[in-house]
């Protein structure tokens, strides 16, 4: 892969979503050996507002660090999704929370949801794990990182009393993606 | 044994960089986009014997820098927007104080408030101009987490070798970035020290020119005490309105920086060789302008790329020479076009000068740039 690959994940403050880039640019540059640059655009607001995390990934020198057509993009808002989804490639794929975003934009691109946050919430047991949820899920759809690097990413920044849950949220992510695909 | 790397933020590489050029101080008041500069000092600082102080406000923080640097420690602050124009006055302090120190200034939009989280290169002419009266300023503008990490040291480097305050402003874009930074090992950068006096406590002048323009300054608390004032003073510290005393001062301060602009002058050239068009850029914007630049290639446009390392100085006789050799520069900024004065002033018209300036909190994307390329080649 010599082209950039644009990740871009959004959805209300507070939610991890930076945080669910920097891991994803993490697993890439650290563990995958990949050139990746991470950024991000967020409000004022400590808690909600729509905010964005971006990741491109390249495997030669990333000049520009934001994104200009997005390959993948995550919304867990519907405000984020009306925001956001703007310069989402043709052919490029975006991950909805089907609970929480009910129009979908148009467009010639792949669509997959579930009901992120309430996979979480309901079958992980921790709605604070909703952002490795759906970062499990964008590694399984964009396939642009190993899922042992992200998985070594994610398992590298959690305290050792949280490895199980974020391991099964990252699990459960990534085959509901799959699965929706 | 393979080098250390880590998966870093701009700001994390700055407080990094300064631990790594043996910072041991620091005085801030956090401010968006700035604050995990100091967050990761308070953390580190403690663990090498340094010394970390939250103060009552941007101002407090500035004169705190300054006598920590005075007592010997090398000491950075840290602040962005509203805050660097409160330290103003003080900058200008340690300026005729001659004490080394470093601010680390990360852009956001303003004037006064601005937007907070949002991107901006618009306090580029604050770093010369902010504060009033003559002075010496050096400011670098780094455009990458690696960047950050190195420009730390030198500008620490800078301080001390020129008894200057030295400012580093990336803007909030390369500051809040994360990107891959392999940590030098100790000794691989250099790190400069303050020259110490060499004569007897009884016999020393903070301002003795007969070492130089730049004279030995002694730490507090070494047994050497001298009078500091934000007057004009004389070789011994103490104010003096003697006309020819205070020329020669003035000149001296100045000369500092301006006789040495060569050892502090940074730049970076890409594909200019043959280029038509050249690009002038800094900060974020010089990987738009990077990115513009190889579409440009691409579609068969000789477009090439300048990259301002040092702001201030600014590099003049490198712009000059760019612009007798190209047939136009475009200066892409997140300002209302702070950096195209300076180019033009040193094209002195010998290329048209295209200003692309954007204020609204979003980066200037490769698009715009390519654009701007068709129009003027």
């Amino acid at each position: 892969m010599s082209q950039r690959y644009e990740i871009r994940f959004s959805g209300a403050g507070g939610q991890g979503l930076i945080l669910a880039g920097v891991i994803m640019a993490e697993a890439a540059s650290i563990y995958d050996g990949k050139q990746a640059v991470q950024s991000q655009s967020y409000g004022p607001e400590a808690r909600g507002g729509a905010s964005k995390s971006e990741v491109i990934v390249s495997d030669s020198l990333i000049d520009y660090p934001k994104a200009t057509v997005v390959d993948a993009l995550l919304a867990l808002t519907q405000e984020a999704c009306d925001k956001y989804s703007h310069d989402l490639k043709e052919g490029g794929v975006l991950l909805i929370d089907s609970d929480l975003v009910t129009r979908q934009p148009k467009g010639n691109f792949k669509v997959v949801s579930f009901p992120i946050i309430n996979t979480a919430k309901n079958e992980v047991g921790r709605e604070i794990v909703a952002n490795i949820v759906a970062l499990g899920a964008m590694v399984a759809l964009t396939g642009v990182v190993s899922k042992e690097g992200a998985e070594k990413a994610v398992l590298a920044r959690v305290p050792e009393a949280f490895v199980e849950l974020n391991k099964k949220a990252f699990q459960m992510g990534y085959d509901k993606a799959i699965a929706a695909k | 044994m393979a080098k250390k790397v880590a998966f870093l933020q701009g700001n994390e590489a700055g407080a990094q960089g300064a631990l790594y050029a043996g910072c041991k101080f620091f005085a801030g008041y956090p401010i968006t986009p700035s604050t995990e500069v100091a967050e990761v000092m308070s953390a580190e600082l403690p663990k090498v014997g340094g010394k970390f102080i939250q103060m009552e406000d941007e101002i407090g923080a500035m004169a705190a820098v300054i006598g920590g640097s005075l007592a010997g420690s090398k000491s950075l602050t840290a602040t962005s927007g509203p805050g660097l124009s409160l330290k103003q006055e003080l900058i200008g302090y340690a300026c005729i104080a001659e004490a080394p120190v470093v601010i680390f200034n990360v852009m956001r939009g303003g004037p006064s408030t601005g937007m907070p989280t949002g991107p901006s290169q618009s306090d580029v002419m604050s770093a010369k101009w902010g504060t009033h009266g003559d002075h010496p300023a050096i400011c670098l503008v780094p455009a990458s987490v690696q960047e950050i990490f190195e420009e730390t040291v030198r500008a620490f480097n800078l301080a001390e070798k020129y008894r200057t305050p030295v400012m580093i402003m990336p803007d909030e874009i390369v500051a809040h970035m994360r990107e891959r930074i392999v940590f030098p090992e100790p000794g691989e950068l250099e790190v400069i020290n303050r020259t110490a006096p060499s004569v007897p406590a009884d016999q020393y002048k903070p301002y003795d020119t007969k070492f130089g323009d730049v004279p030995p300054l002694a730490a507090f608390g070494s047994g050497y005490r001298f009078h500091v004032t934000g007057l004009n003073k004389a070789e011994d510290g103490f104010p003096t309105t003697k006309a020819a005393l205070v020329q020669a001062e003035e000149e001296r301060q100045v000369r500092k920086v301006d006789a040495n602009i060569d050892d502090i002058v940074t730049f970076e050239e890409y594909m200019l060789d043959d280029a038509e068009v050249a690009i002038v850029a800094f900060g974020s914007t010089s990987r738009s302008a990077r990115y513009a630049v190889n579409e440009a290639r691409k579609a068969g446009i000789k477009a090439g790329l300048f990259r301002i390392r040092t702001f201030w100085p600014f590099p003049d006789k490198q712009i000059k020479a760019l612009a007798s050799k190209v047939k136009a520069i475009i200066t892409p900024e997140m300002n209302l076009g702070m950096c195209t004065i300076e180019v033009r002033r040193c094209a002195e018209g010998k290329a048209p000068v295209h200003g692309i300036f954007r204020v609204d909190g979003e980066p200037i994307n490769p698009g715009q740039i390519l654009d701007k390329i068709k129009e003027v080649k």
